[in-house]
């Protein structure tokens, strides 16, 4: 199982090993961290340590797409979310050791089977080369031969955001006056008022 | 060669540190974080098999684009859903969304 383990020590394999390293410990504090903007943020380096591991791929474009997308937009969003739901939950993240500790041996087992499965894998000498400009070749790519998963992808992307912004929009009144007060003009945070203090 | 099963380990353990995540987590926003953990991770395999794979070709890196747009897409749903939930609920911990009449 383990005597195919002889990795070459090239300034690749460094390059992966730092950003492998990046990643998984961006990762772990994500799950450590108590607050919520950290673990954010934490999510954020090991997004920016992905970019990395695609540019080692030689995947210029995905990279720059990560970047901007991940980081820039998704974890922006998170924070967003975050700020304007207030978090109270410093401090009451304490109990469950049952569920986290089952939770911990069902991912540990399927770590294993996952390493189990890679490391018995035979996989074939790579033949080919990508293309150097990958970011044309991304594109000349994507509107010839994908052309309809990518109007798609966008038919997709506009019917989301729509429904994003009818879901968040606040409605006008109440239906039966339990959840949205309608008063919401002159107050800056009309979430975190008295009604985030009884549960 | 065996950086493509190093690239499939990394992924691995990504995958079940977000896993993790969404099982013991209370809180909404970090739930939906850490599927994006798991989403990015599988997106690694994706490219790691773009270049490594048998036949090295941009199809992988083009699939992982499309990954990627429907990733922002649920972000933003989720994120506009939980802004909604705690219109009514006053609270992002997924415990308590627990019944789906208002």
């Amino acid at each position: 199982m383990f005597n195919n383990v002889n990795i070459e020590f090239t300034g690749e394999f460094f390059a992966f090993f730092l950003l492998a390293v990046c990643a998984i410990v961006g990762a772990v504090l994500a799950i450590n961290f108590a607050k919520v903007v950290h673990m954010a943020v934490s999510l954020a380096f090991t997004f920016v340590s992905l970019a990395g591991l695609y540019v080692l791929l030689q995947a210029e474009f995905v990279a720059f797409v990560q970047v901007l997308l991940y980081v820039g937009a998704v974890t922006i969003l998170m924070i967003f979310g975050i700020m304007m739901t207030k978090h109270q939950s410093e401090g009451s993240e304490t109990g469950r050791p049952l569920l986290e500790t089952l939770a911990a041996i069902g991912c540990l087992c399927l770590f294993g089977i996952l390493f189990y499965a890679i490391r018995s894998a035979s996989f074939p000498v790579p033949t080919g080369e990508l293309p150097a400009d990958n970011t044309m070749a991304i594109g000349k790519l994507l509107y010839s031969s994908y052309a309809i998963p990518f109007e798609l992808v966008s038919v997709l992307l506009t019917v989301a955001f729509i429904g994003a912004v009818a879901l968040a929009k606040r409605e006008p009144e109440g239906g039966n006056g339990e959840g949205a007060e309608p008063a919401a003009e002159n107050k800056p945070a009309p979430l975190s008022g008295e009604e985030g203090k009884t549960p | 060669m065996t950086m493509l099963g190093s690239y499939l380990t990394l992924a691995a353990v990504l995958f079940c540190l977000g896993l993790y995540g969404v099982l013991t987590k209370r809180n909404a926003i970090i739930v939906l974080l850490s599927i994006e953990l798991m989403l990015s991770a599988v997106n690694l395999n994706l490219v790691a098999f773009a270049k490594y794979g048998i036949n090295a070709s941009l199809r992988g890196q083009v699939f992982s684009l499309f990954t990627m747009t429907v990733a922002a897409a649920e972000a933003a749903v989720g994120i506009a859903v939980l802004i909604s939930l705690y219109r009514r609920r006053a609270t992002v911990n997924v415990d308590e969304f627990n019944e789906l009449r208002r």
